[in-house]
């Protein structure tokens, strides 16, 4: 697979600093050069009105039959809504593990959800851990072991703020196998 | 778990559950399989091995509940978690009471999912680990330590083993040394409490007041020096076998106490009054006549019988003596492998002596023989200058008063014991070769094989 990223805003204003933040942190982290684009798809298709929810599941299936899409790269939906997978509650995120594509949400990233101030340069932090976690897995690595891992897992919003937002030694090899400057 | 690849099995007729649930642990790094039905998740738990398994109750056809069963018939150890809706915990409860790890409502949180088969994990590696210690512990008391073959040994052998499945109180009765302990221990773990502790009290090496607070325990306070509260042998007996050796020793005060806890199996710490309830069985020992000491006032009649109900008696070695070649053997390879001394054999005149030595400290005093031989003789085998001087000197006398009776088996031991080597053992009795083989053609004496 090709090291080419696109990044697709969805319900998020692609020109927002969050968006540019991210993209110009995932240029460091992995030494990609990330395209923005606006998705093509309607993201109403994954939304569950029983749950007031989106289905990540189906946003990562439409993430991938985006006839905009370049089939050789990599492609990270980044969203403010919250999301869910059919039985469980929510998700941060989800991902294809050996695949291309991989969702974040920063819904429930986000301080005020905690009743908490506001806090964007918290929100970008925890956004980048999450969306280079997700990326991680498209790469085929699982959850680490190593709490000073970006694949360690974390199902509290805490737990993300905890992991760095670098890979340990064995799971930068894997992504590097890839042909991936990853840092 | 760390080790080898966890699998989590996900059971449930929703594809969009068992989807998500398998990317779910396949993210976390675990080996994952789905089944939408009863039938495939048999087949899937025939195929391969599983550590935790998710199972939906409200499934068509066989129900999780009825799966669960079956289940826990192909594995009892296998962790399983039941996914149910709100409507369903009534079902829920219903498989925790069957035997399930716990369950799950849907949707479900993923801190809760994440935390659940960790504690399921490792649930599963403890018991695992269980099975295996206990695995270990019924090979170790398989293993036959107590040698003999000779009909009374067997006989006592016979006796352990049909009393051990058995909760009776078991009186073991022999002289000092010939391993009463031993037997005490192989009944124990024989029995069902194999899994508890056997716990020895030598009755006869403490005074009175200390053996009562050994056996009772005491609470802090309970007399001058009792700065903490101790258990004592009795509560740490609990499920398991107190052994009581030297039980005719213990004083008349104490006689009273412990026949009161044997009997309600409940007594109380010295200082203080709350009863503390206990289940062990009871194996006592004894050198002594105790029916002698119950004549003599000196042991309660309710205690012997009270203890008296299985006796087995342990011969001393001199009337097994066809057992002595064997456990010289035994113990010269646990001495060898102890002390890294390469021993291999015993020489056939010093075997003969030990065959024939009375052995008056039984099985105890042989062992010391051996060991004390092993320190002193040089390998590969222990010969007779070895064994302990008085083991001749004890030896039977030899038969006749005659001078030339005497003459002939003082010959035959000076020869015995320097190998049939004429020159020294014609030094040592102090005559000339020559002489010496004409006693040994006068008293027609042939040397062994």
């Amino acid at each position: 697979m090709s090291d080419r990223l696109d990044v697709l805003p969805i319900y998020v204003d692609g020109a927002s600093p969050l968006i540019a933040g991210l993209v110009e942190r995932l240029e460091r982290s992995f030494g990609l050069a990330p395209r923005v684009r606006s998705p093509w798809f309607d993201a109403e298709t994954g939304f569950d009105p029983s749950r007031g929810q989106y289905n990540s599941t189906v946003l990562l299936q439409l993430l991938l039959r985006d006839p905009t899409s370049d089939p050789a790269a990599r492609v990270l939906g980044v969203t403010s809504v919250d999301l869910f997978i059919p039985v469980l509650t929510y998700v941060f995120g989800e991902a294809q593990v050996e695949g291309r594509a991989a969702v974040v949400s920063s819904f429930r990233l986000r301080s005020e959800a905690y009743g908490l101030p506001r806090d964007e340069r918290l929100l970008a932090e925890r956004l980048e851990k999450e969306a280079v976690h997700e990326l991680g897995h498209t790469f085929g690595l699982v959850h680490c072991h190593d709490p000073g891992c970006v694949m360690h897992a974390a199902t509290y919003v805490e737990e993300i703020d905890l992991r760095p937002v670098t890979f340990c030694e064995r799971c930068l090899l894997v992504v590097r196998r890839a042909g991936i400057r990853a840092r | 778990m760390a080790d080898k690849q966890a699998g989590v099995l996900i059971v449930d007729d929703e594809f969009s559950v068992r989807d998500s649930l398998d990317g779910w642990f396949r993210r976390d790094g675990l080996r994952t399989g789905t089944a939408k039905d009863a039938t495939e998740a048999l087949a899937l738990l025939r195929d391969a091995s599983w550590d935790v398994v998710l199972l939906d109750i409200k499934m068509p056809g066989m129900d999780g509940l009825e799966l669960q069963r079956k289940i826990h018939d192909i594995d009892p150890e296998l962790v399983v978690i039941m996914i149910t809706a709100y409507a369903s915990v009534d079902s829920a409860v219903k498989a925790l009471k069957q035997g399930a790890f716990d369950y799950i409502t849907k949707p479900i949180d993923p801190d809760e999912l994440s935390h659940l088969v960790r504690k399921g994990l490792e649930q599963r590696r403890l018991r695992t680990e269980n099975l295996q210690l206990r695995n270990k512990i019924d090979e170790l008391s398989r293993m036959d330590r107590i040698v003999g073959e000779s009909p009374p040994m067997l006989k006592v052998l016979e006796l352990v083993g049909s009393v051990a499945a058995t909760d009776a109180t078991v009186l073991i009765r022999g002289e000092s040394g010939t391993g009463k302990e031993l037997i005490a221990q192989a009944i124990h773990a024989q029995s069902r409490r194999r899994y508890f502790p056997i716990v020895p009290v030598n009755c006869g090496a403490l005074p009175e007041s200390l053996l009562e607070s050994e056996l009772f325990g005491h609470e802090r306070g309970a007399f001058t020096g009792a700065q903490y509260r101790r258990k004592g042998k009795l509560e740490m007996a609990d499920g398991g076998t107190l052994f009581l050796d030297e039980v005719g020793t213990i004083g008349l005060k104490t006689q009273v106490d412990l026949l009161r806890a044997l009997e309600t199996k409940e007594f109380a710490r010295l200082g203080g009054t709350t009863p503390i309830k206990v289940d062990f069985r009871v194996i006592c020992a004894t050198n002594q006549m105790l029916e002698k000491l119950v004549e003599e006032g000196t042991f309660r009649e309710d205690l012997y019988y009270r203890i008296n109900v299985f006796t087995i008696h342990l011969p001393p070695l001199r009337e097994r003596r066809e057992d002595i070649p064997l456990l010289a053997q035994h113990f010269l390879h646990k001495y060898a492998l102890q002390m890294n001394r390469p021993f291999e054999s015993i020489a056939p005149e010093a075997m003969n002596l030990l065959v024939r030595y009375p052995w008056p400290g039984n099985v105890r005093e042989l062992a010391n023989a051996i060991e004390r031989a092993l320190v002193i003789g040089r390998p590969p085998a222990v010969r007779l200058p070895d064994l302990p001087v008085h083991l001749s000197r004890d030896e039977a006398p030899p038969a006749g008063e005659s001078l030339a009776e005497i003459e002939k088996a003082h010959v035959e031991q000076v020869l015995r014991d320097s190998d049939w080597n004429i020159t020294r053992a014609a030094k040592r009795l102090g005559i000339d070769r020559v002489t010496l083989y004409n006693k040994i053609k006068k008293y027609e004496l042939v040397k062994p094989a």
